[in-house]
């Protein structure tokens, strides 16, 4: 386990001072837990001043009896120095909203849709916020912990009929 | 079962078919005929969705040549098909579409449910998963197997052709 403070750690710091929650870099996992009202600001600042013009992956959490309730964690990349680094934020049940990163990385369009359909997580300031994988009239968010695993919803019909 | 095979009585004055024809005729019920006909001209409209389909397609392709058995002409028009092989698993979501499938095909026709999620649900006892395509559509034959082994297969289509041979068949 490494304590040595990061590049990016740092400059965010410096930057956006007390936005960085927690930390760690176990095994080379670069990892930043920041503040989620200035995320959008930092990863922007991350995409245009570090290079990190990958966004690998989006995804939400839901560690249920914690409070705040979600995290959402984006795995973004640098193509040029191929540098890792994961970016996460938490959420609160009550305002789960957090800054659609889609201005700045165009695939965050579907992510952030599934983590909405799957989750409930609201992403503000997203073009199209729609259900990605499931059906209209889907009522929940199933990977939530608390959606009761043997639920059924009544079965939808054709289209036309 | 009969077969012409009296001999000729008329001193071979005239055509005797009994005797032109002996031994190369046999008589059989309309409807046996029929079940007969149909049991090995089986035209599979094949509902692929998951994993399943590689044992269908093993199944199909030579090594094990699911032609042998009269059953080898995928189409892929509903309307001209007689089996629908749904093969994997079936969200609600593709549920609406399975329906439509089924509606389209001209009778007689037989649905074979190909797989433990197909047949039940599988593992997948969820909020996405149809649990067992019988919900919607009636279904002739399941095959057991998470996926069932190609000799499964042709043990269920073997199945399959005795139920059409046994059933009365639909007249046109």
């Amino acid at each position: 386990m490494s304590d040595q403070k990061f590049p990016e750690h740092l400059a965010i710091e410096k930057k956006f001072p007390g936005s960085v929650f927690d930390w760690h870099a176990q095994h080379g996992d670069r990892t930043l837990i920041i503040d989620a009202a200035r995320s959008f600001d930092i990863l922007k600042f991350l995409h245009d001043d570090h290079g990190y013009n990958v966004l690998v992956d989006l995804t939400g959490v839901d560690y249920l009896p914690r409070k705040p309730r979600f995290e959402i964690v984006y795995h973004l990349m640098n193509l040029s120095t191929k540098a890792r680094l994961r970016v996460k934020i938490q959420s609160d049940e009550l305002h789960p909203e957090v800054a659609s990163v889609t201005p700045l990385f165009p695939i965050a369009n579907w992510l952030e849709r599934e983590v909405w359909d799957m989750m409930g997580v609201k992403f503000s300031g997203h073009p199209d916020l729609k259900r990605l994988l499931l059906y209209e009239g889907f009522e929940g968010h199933p990977l939530r912990k608390d959606y009761p695993l043997q639920h059924r919803q009544p079965r939808i019909g054709p289209k036309d009929q | 079962m009969r077969k012409f095979n009296q001999p000729s009585t008329n001193g071979g004055h005239q055509f005797d078919p009994g005797a032109a024809l002996h031994g190369q005729i046999m008589t059989t019920q309309f409807d046996k005929l029929l079940g007969w006909a149909r049991k090995y001209s089986l035209f599979q409209y094949p509902f692929v969705t998951a994993c399943c389909g590689m044992e269908f397609m093993s199944t199909a392709c030579s090594h094990y040549d699911i032609d042998r058995f009269g059953a080898a002409f995928p189409r892929f028009s509903p309307r001209q098909s007689d089996v629908l092989w749904v093969v994997g698993t079936v969200s609600q979501k593709i549920a609406p579409l399975l329906k439509n499938v089924y509606d389209q095909m001209a009778a007689p026709k037989w649905v074979v449910a190909f797989g433990a999620c197909a047949s039940c649900g599988g593992p997948y006892d969820d909020y996405s998963t149809v649990q067992g395509i019988d919900l919607i559509i009636p279904v002739d034959i399941y095959i057991a197997g998470c996926p069932p082994r190609p000799e499964a297969v042709l043990d269920g289509l073997l199945k399959l052709q005795e139920l059409i041979q046994n059933t009365r068949q639909v007249t046109p």
